[in-house]
């Protein structure tokens, strides 16, 4: 009987049952940032403990850097923590990629960038996002800051063994549809609950032609769909991708190419569960709610309460449209927006900057919308300014900023105002997450959201950017 | 390390309405501006326990002062979703709380409140509601986890089955919640596991 990819990883990373049932597991690789790491160093001196290996663990800075002036944030706090962070990685020997490396950037695209993230092994965060470094076929948990400070002292958490879903989607995305719409798809269908003890392993046709960014992105949002970690089986490209990046071990490249893709599901693996999908059926999805299986094509109208089938459905629908002031049953498109925003760790990445820079020269920013632009590392933006592509969102009315979460979840300045409605390429629409505790968010693709800031309202990317419609299938 | 068995957890309830009650909203990311836990405990909610533009105190059931001093937690799904942020359980202890009971709990912060010896327990809907009737009724109810015998009682009768993993029951029975010192205990076999790995 064939094994997965997750059960090998976990096997081979098992180091033991702990008294309690749980596994106690070696995490590989160990990611930090400021927010969920300075309490953990706190409780390792606490308790006369150090870094076991410090070799292991990567820090940057993130989620709290102004998009403007990297290196002033005005707010105090937001110094401290830098500063914490900083002294943290000098005082236990952490490799930092701090503001002036030219390296920071989202701890998600900071990784598969410098080549840390590899396939078969384990990785651990704390941060949800964390499932993003399953695109290379690792088993990438979020975990809490007390599981940071065990990562810490012992490269090992406790750990419960997660089932798996093989969700395999197959045939061919139709132009203007894009990796976002396929994990905020997936999510709809599943629910925001349904991967609750999973681990969820992406398949078939449309994940083999997906660039190794598009698989980051599905990858990202596995946490939104409740599973605990998303991946993708290695393959040629994930081997193409990492090849000669700075933390990859050239000296025998061929037999480290090998290792990995031998990490990649037995064809005769069992499963817990599969789910089949076919690409036709995705089209350009937004959310209307405020959570992020709340999804709907942009063709389809806004959920009326009224035709809830259960009164659980009915309170649902109802505490989401009070909160966004949506009016039910009307069409999603042409819901008017305030702030566009294109960045995150779902979608901060050079292709995303690329696939939009296609399509907006020539247009403008719509007159009263504020949109901005956040490349999720130095190295995303530095490569965006060499191909000109900063010029660009420039040149069509977006603000170009610096690496970081930015709106994400605005822990820096860039936040919304007030009842604002953004249209957001990040990946959580929960009440208040931009900043604004009445702000309102719609999560699409880059696009899509290029696309609403130049009409100033939620558009089919489609027939502004005249996508070419495929020959329709008799 | 001696951890505290924790065998019954004892007090008033108040229930928190909605279902897919995120970390985001349990603490909003901008009180996440810290290196200490400490002093996280008054901004539990506090979206929703004040008003975005007066500032004022909602209606939300923390702000009722009927319910002051109640240490368990009543909730509907899904509780606990979003964000991987120890930051909520945090502050939900800070704030008083020993105790959730909901209809299902999100995996991460399930981990992060058990690694904080605060049980997540899961009853059934109409259980929940059951309690919450009591409790609105009278907020005086006594409400009893007893996750040795795997039962939840209320000074007004109720009885209920409750379900909780059994390795996080376990380790907050046998007082190690906290696993920090059986993982260092297995240097050794930390180390093998390691070398195995060709890529440590
Ligand atoms: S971009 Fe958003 S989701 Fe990603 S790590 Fe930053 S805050 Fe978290």
């Amino acid at each position: 009987m064939g094994k997965s990819l997750y059960q090998k990883v976990w096997d081979a990373h098992t180091v033991g049952k702990l008294a309690d049932g749980r596994t106690q597991l070696f995490i590989g690789t160990h990611l930090i940032h400021e927010v969920t790491s300075p309490q953990a160093f706190g409780m390792l001196r606490d308790l006369g403990l150090t870094v076991k290996y410090p070799a292991r663990t990567f820090a940057t800075v993130d989620h709290i850097v102004p998009t403007e002036n990297q290196d002033q944030p005005v707010d105090p706090l937001a110094a401290e923590m830098m500063a914490a962070l900083q002294s943290n990685c000098d005082d236990f020997g952490v490799t930092y990629f701090d503001l002036k490396s030219g390296k920071q950037g989202i701890v998600h695209v900071v990784g598969p960038e410098q080549g840390i993230t590899q396939p078969g092994t384990t990785i651990a965060c704390g941060d949800s996002h964390t499932a993003t470094h399953g695109a290379f076929g690792a088993i990438a948990f979020g975990i809490g800051t007390t599981q940071v400070r065990d990562v810490l002292a012992t490269q090992t958490m406790a750990m419960e063994p997660l089932k798996v879903r093989r969700i395999e989607v197959t045939g061919k995305l139709r132009p203007g549809v894009y990796a976002k719409d396929v994990t905020l798809h997936i999510i709809r269908i599943l629910g925001a609950k349904g991967g609750i003890g999973f681990a969820y392993e992406y398949a078939g046709d449309v994940f083999d032609a997906m660039s190794m960014e598009e698989r980051m992105t599905v990858c990202n949002m596995a946490i939104e769909g409740g599973a605990r970690c998303g991946y993708v089986n290695p393959d040629a490209k994930t081997v193409a991708y990492l090849q000669g990046r700075p933390y990859v071990d050239m000296s025998d490249f061929d037999a480290t190419a090998a290792r990995w893709l031998s990490f990649a599901s037995d064809a005769d693996a069992v499963y817990d569960d599969i789910v089949k999908i076919d690409a036709a059926d995705i089209e350009p999805t937004v959310t209307w709610g405020i959570s992020p299986d709340h999804g709907i094509a942009i063709s389809e109208t806004i959920p009326d309460p009224a035709k809830a089938q259960t009164p659980g459905e009915k309170a649902s629908v109802e505490e989401a449209l009070a909160y966004m002031k949506l009016p039910a049953g009307a069409p999603i498109k042409g819901q008017k927006i305030d702030v566009a925003f294109i960045g995150s760790c779902t979608n901060g990445r050079l292709s995303d900057f690329r696939e939009v820079a296609k399509f907006i020269q020539g247009h403008k920013v719509a007159a009263g919308v504020k949109a901005i632009a956040v490349p999720g590392s130095q190295i995303v933006a530095h490569q965006c300014e060499q191909e000109g592509i900063d010029k660009i969102f420039s040149a069509a009315g977006f603000e170009w900023r610096a690496a970081g979460c930015s709106m994400c979840l605005a822990m820096n300045p860039d936040k919304l105002v007030g009842d604002q409605l953004c249209a957001s390429s990040s990946n959580r629409n929960f009440k208040g997450r931009q900043g604004s505790p009445t702000g309102r968010t719609v999560l699409m693709s880059p696009v899509m959201v290029a696309a609403a800031a130049i009409q100033g309202s939620i558009a089919d990317a489609r027939e502004l950017f005249e996508l070419e419609p495929e020959a329709a299938v008799a | 390390m001696a951890l505290e068995k924790v065998t019954q957890v004892t007090g008033r309830g108040v229930f928190v309405p909605g279902a897919d009650i995120d970390t985001d909203r349990i603490i909003p990311a901008r009180f996440m501006k810290c290196v200490t836990f400490d002093g996280l405990g008054e901004f539990a909610f506090y979206d929703v326990r004040f008003d975005p533009n007066t500032g004022e105190k909602t209606n939300h059931p923390l702000n009722d002062s009927r319910f002051d001093g109640a240490t368990i937690l009543l909730a509907g799904v899904n509780f606990g979703c979003g964000s991987s942020r120890e930051h909520a359980p945090q502050s939900l202890s800070k704030y008083g709380f020993k105790a959730v009971i909901a209809q299902s709990f999100a995996e991460i912060f399930f981990g992060n409140s058990t690694t904080l010896a605060m049980p997540c327990v899961t009853l059934q809907a109409a259980e929940i509601e059951a309690l919450r009737q009591a409790v609105e009724a009278d907020p005086a109810v006594q409400i009893t986890i007893d996750l040795v015998g795997k039962r939840v009682k209320s000074s007004a009768g109720h009885d209920f089955a409750l379900s909780i993993p059994e390795s996080a029951r376990d380790a907050l029975v046998a007082g190690r919640w906290d696993p920090i010192q059986e993982l260092l205990d297995r240097e050794e076999k930390i180390a093998e596991t390691a070398k195995a790995l060709n890529y440590v």
